[in-house]
């Protein structure tokens, strides 16, 4: 049973087709990865679908219902949480506070004006962060991190509003190799344990080919292929979308 | 109401359309290369509407007239190109605020300035030579200057059109409108470029000013009163966009002038009199622009203001020792009447002390934690002592109605404009903000069968037991200590919480599940109502109010109180509020410059630090550190 489904969507801007009558669904408990050259359109598909940019024609549907042309706190609110292409957190608060946060928001306690929020919900926050392995850290202020520990922190925030859909926009962008890896591994076992669902745009051809159960490919917003790392590696479109047309050996890395 | 007064009050909307743009297009002009709003612009106004009826008077004749007005928007431009040079040029990289707050100081400077070289009177201008007469329009007369003026505002615009698509310096402007850093980087001298377009926007404005001063008397308002009607011509017109900006102050003044042409109207027995409207008016149509299309009607999508300022440190409850440092401080205040005793005046400056602690920290709580730069908080506090004063006033309320009734009039206020303002950001908000409080102002002005006019509102006492000092000291303290407290306490629940997560990643606290401008919607409605807590206090305590309670000048006090304080810290306001109180009391007494002397201690601040007062106070620590 599918949970996700996008459905012949479009979306322009000026006279550039980011998205192109693009349709797709992920099954439940699948990691799929979206993979493309740069300018495919896969962030615009991961902004529509997370509500920061309405279609211009098509839908996307989870559990059912209509979602596009939802502001991004009412999809969230329906179980779909993500991760920016550039990690976004809250600078100003800490660690444990971020979660802390996103975990405020979840319990529909934002609107309370007397209890400290540092008092709501820390304990849970604190398990959060044990799991992304950052909770020695929770209580450094977030901006003084490192890039790759805001990743983890991000990770925990979205995990914090209990979703059953993972966006993960480019997770390891600006990582090294090793901590990709890594990265991608905690990812893995966490959603699998929570029974989520994950789909994630990612460069690093490893990281897709070891990890996801599918891979879809856009290029020019369009999608030109769908299917395991076996079959997408020796599809030929998709050789040729990435390397042009030189024949390609098992490893592929996207034209920067 | 006939047709044919209908366009006549059109044909004069058109007239005053054109100044109005001048000002307009240069304001959009020079943020559109620099970035930065130059809130002094209406002050180059002010500037060329002076100097055109000085070189007039002083030459004579149509050379003195027509060569004095050409000569003057000459001068003006130089006067920019001056403060481009010296000041402006220094700050390109440094807050956005402080990039605001040091062209207000340009304002207050100038104004004292004009005080000083012309004197408080009006200064009436020479009728146009050659245009004395009139033209027979639809039976009417219509000034043949005003026809001259209709004229002049297209054939600018067409001028200026021309010389931004023809010339390599109008194509420098658009490409640096377009992107900044990449003009740079393809080795455009941007100094030059920078100062050009400044003086040009200067130049325009001393222009639309020169022009004006044969229509109406300079005066010393002029500068406050032509700032916040461009701001509201280029949020409507779009920011950026000259032929917008033309547009925008066509439809702007052209509803105004309607509503003067309607007039008296008289429906299903009621009379009423839209003539009053004008104001109104002007406010209704930035609203439903700003709700139709967001970056005004030919703007395109909003640049994205860069932050340069560090994200603030994490908020921790107060330590011991500064809670107990804290609660020493009320228990010395409490005791202040016993201990003053000798000199009343102490407790007059306590009041006015306590007064601005809970203006300023209420501004603070918008503008640190809700990152909504307000310039127009004046709004909030005059509503609020006009709410109390009119409460006894009107329905004869006692004194503890009239201080519900201020927070709630605030409140409303805050809650109508705040629905604008969250919608926009950066130097948007700014604007905004300041348009609002102008037209609170004015409505206050306008409407003196309700409010008094310039004369305000007499005889607001407090009734006993406060009509005793000492009593009303205490009341104020209670007032101001529990509303600071409550403020601080909103800030650490899950309510300031969300606040500033939406201040530091609206992405983020949207994708979590937040309505980011619902909250900063109703933290502006919070902030309003504390606001108006004060000015209620403050009715009572001076006894009468005038519309100078929503000055723009207090807006910017209040600025100047938050960011003396530090922005960062949630005992700065305090602290800022209280210093600036004192030193404004002991200042103002010794020198009727007060507001040149605080603009230049505003551009000191904002040259010496330009990271900021906090990141000032981490740069001497470090350098203090390393020897």
């Amino acid at each position: 049973m599918s949970t996700l489904t996008v459905h012949s969507l479009s979306k322009s801007f000026g006279a550039v087709r980011a998205v192109d009558d693009l349709s797709f669904s992920l099954a439940e408990g699948e990691f799929l990865a979206l993979i493309g050259p740069n300018g495919a359109g896969k962030s615009t598909c991961f902004n529509i679908i997370n509500g920061q940019l309405t279609p211009d024609d098509g839908e996307v549907r989870f559990g059912g219902n209509i979602i596009s042309r939802l502001p991004p706190r009412d999809i969230c609110r329906r179980g779909i949480a993500r991760t920016f292409q550039i990690a976004a957190t809250f600078g100003s608060m800490t660690v444990a506070e971020n979660v802390q946060m996103a975990l405020i928001a979840h319990a529909r306690q934002t609107y309370r004006f007397w209890h400290p929020a540092a008092s709501y919900h820390r304990a849970l926050a604190l398990d959060l962060l044990r799991q992304v392995g950052m909770e020695a850290a929770a209580d450094r202020p977030c901006r003084e991190l490192a890039y790759g520990d805001v990743k983890r922190v991000e990770l925990a925030i979205a995990l914090a509003s209990d979703p059953k859909l993972l966006l993960m926009d480019e997770p390891t962008a600006g990582m090294a190799p090793r901590e990709r890896n890594e990265l991608i591994t905690l990812v893995k076992a966490l959603v699998v344990e929570r029974g989520i669902c994950v789909l994630f745009t990612e460069h690093s051809m490893d990281v897709v080919f070891t990890f996801a159960d599918r891979i879809i490919v856009m290029a020019r917003g369009r999608l030109i292929a769908d299917g395991d790392a076996n079959s997408i590696r020796s599809n030929a479109l998709v050789r040729q979308v990435y390397l042009g047309t030189r024949a390609a050996t098992g490893r592929m890395e996207p034209i920067a | 109401m006939h047709l044919e007064g209908l366009v006549f009050q059109a044909l004069d909307g058109l007239a005053s359309a054109s100044g109005l743009f001048f000002v307009a297009a240069g304001l959009s002009l020079i943020f559109g290369v620099t970035r930065i709003v130059n809130i002094a612009h209406g002050s180059f106004y002010m500037l060329g509407a002076y100097i055109a009826v000085t070189l007039a008077t002083a030459i004579g004749g149509a050379v003195g007239f027509w060569g004095g007005i050409l000569a003057t928007a000459v001068i003006v431009g130089i006067v920019g190109a001056l403060i481009e040079i010296v000041l402006l040029r220094r700050i390109y990289v440094a807050p956005e605020l402080f990039q605001l707050l040091a062209t207000f100081a340009l304002v207050l400077v100038i104004s004292d300035a004009t005080l000083w070289l012309w004197g408080p009177e009006d200064l009436f201008g020479p009728r146009a030579p050659g245009l004395r007469g009139a033209v027979e329009i639809l039976g009417r007369r219509l000034p043949t200057y005003d026809a001259f003026l209709i004229a002049i505002g297209p054939v600018v615009l067409c001028l200026l059109h021309l010389a931004l698509s023809r010339t390599r310096f109008g194509r420098l402007i658009r490409a640096a409108t377009e992107d900044r850093e990449m003009v740079g980087a393809l080795g455009v001298n941007q100094s030059v470029l920078f100062t050009a377009v400044f003086a040009l926007g200067a130049a325009l404005a001393g222009f639309g000013g020169a022009l004006q001063a044969a229509r109406e008397p300079a005066n010393l308002g002029m500068d406050l009163t032509a700032i916040s009607d461009a701001f509201v011509v280029v949020v409507v017109g779009g920011m950026g966009s000259i032929a917008g900006s033309y547009v925008a102050a066509v439809l702007i003044a052209e509803v105004k002038a309607v509503c003067i042409g309607i007039g008296l109207v008289q429906f299903a027995g009621l009379s009423f009199n839209f003539s009053k409207l004008t104001l109104v008016a002007e406010f209704l149509v930035m609203a439903i622009v700003l709700v139709v299309r967001p970056r005004g009607l030919m703007g395109r999508q909003q640049v994205a203001i860069r932050s340069v300022a560090e994200p603030d440190a994490p908020i921790r409850p107060a330590t011991k020792t500064a809670a107990l440092f804290g609660v020493a401080v009320l228990v010395v205040l409490a005791a202040l009447p016993l201990l003053a005793r000798s000199s009343p005046y102490t407790l007059v400056l306590g009041v006015d002390v306590l007064i601005a602690v809970l203006f300023a920290a209420s501004l603070h709580f918008i503008m640190g934690p809700g990152g909504m730069h307000s310039f127009g908080h004046a709004a909030y506090f005059g509503l609020g002592a006009y709410g109390a004063a009119l409460a006894v006033q009107w329905f004869a309320a006692p004194m503890g109605v009239a201080l519900v009734a201020a927070p709630l009039l605030a409140a409303a206020g805050a809650l109508l404009f705040g629905y604008f303002a969250v919608r926009l950001s950066g130097v948007y908000l700014a604007m905004l903000t300041l348009a609002f409080a102008q037209i609170v102002w004015s409505i206050v002005f306008q409407w003196q069968e309700i409010t008094g006019g310039s004369n305000g509102v007499l005889g607001i006492w407090p009734t006993p037991p406060f009509d005793k000092l000492s009593a009303y000291f205490l009341l104020t303290l209670v007032l101001v200590a529990c509303g600071v407290l409550l403020l601080r306490r909103m800030l650490f629940a899950p309510f300031g919480y969300a606040m500033r997560a939406g201040r530091d990643s609206p992405l983020r606290a949207e994708a979590i599940g937040i309505d980011v401008k619902r909250i900063h919607w109703l933290g502006f409605a919070i902030a309003g109502a504390m606001c108006g807590v004060a000015g209620g206090l403050f009715a009572f305590a001076k006894g009468s109010i005038s519309p100078e309670t929503i000055s723009i000048g207090r807006s910017i006090d209040g600025l100047v109180m938050v960011l003396l304080g530090g922005i960062q810290t949630l005992s700065g306001p305090i602290v800022g509020a209280s210093v600036f109180a004192v030193l404004q009391d002991y200042v103002m007494r010794e020198t009727p410059y007060w507001h040149a002397l605080l603009g230049g201690i505003i551009l000191v601040l904002v040259l010496a630090f330009p990271g900021g007062l906090a990141g000032g106070a981490l740069d001497l620590a470090r350098r203090l550190r390393r020897p």
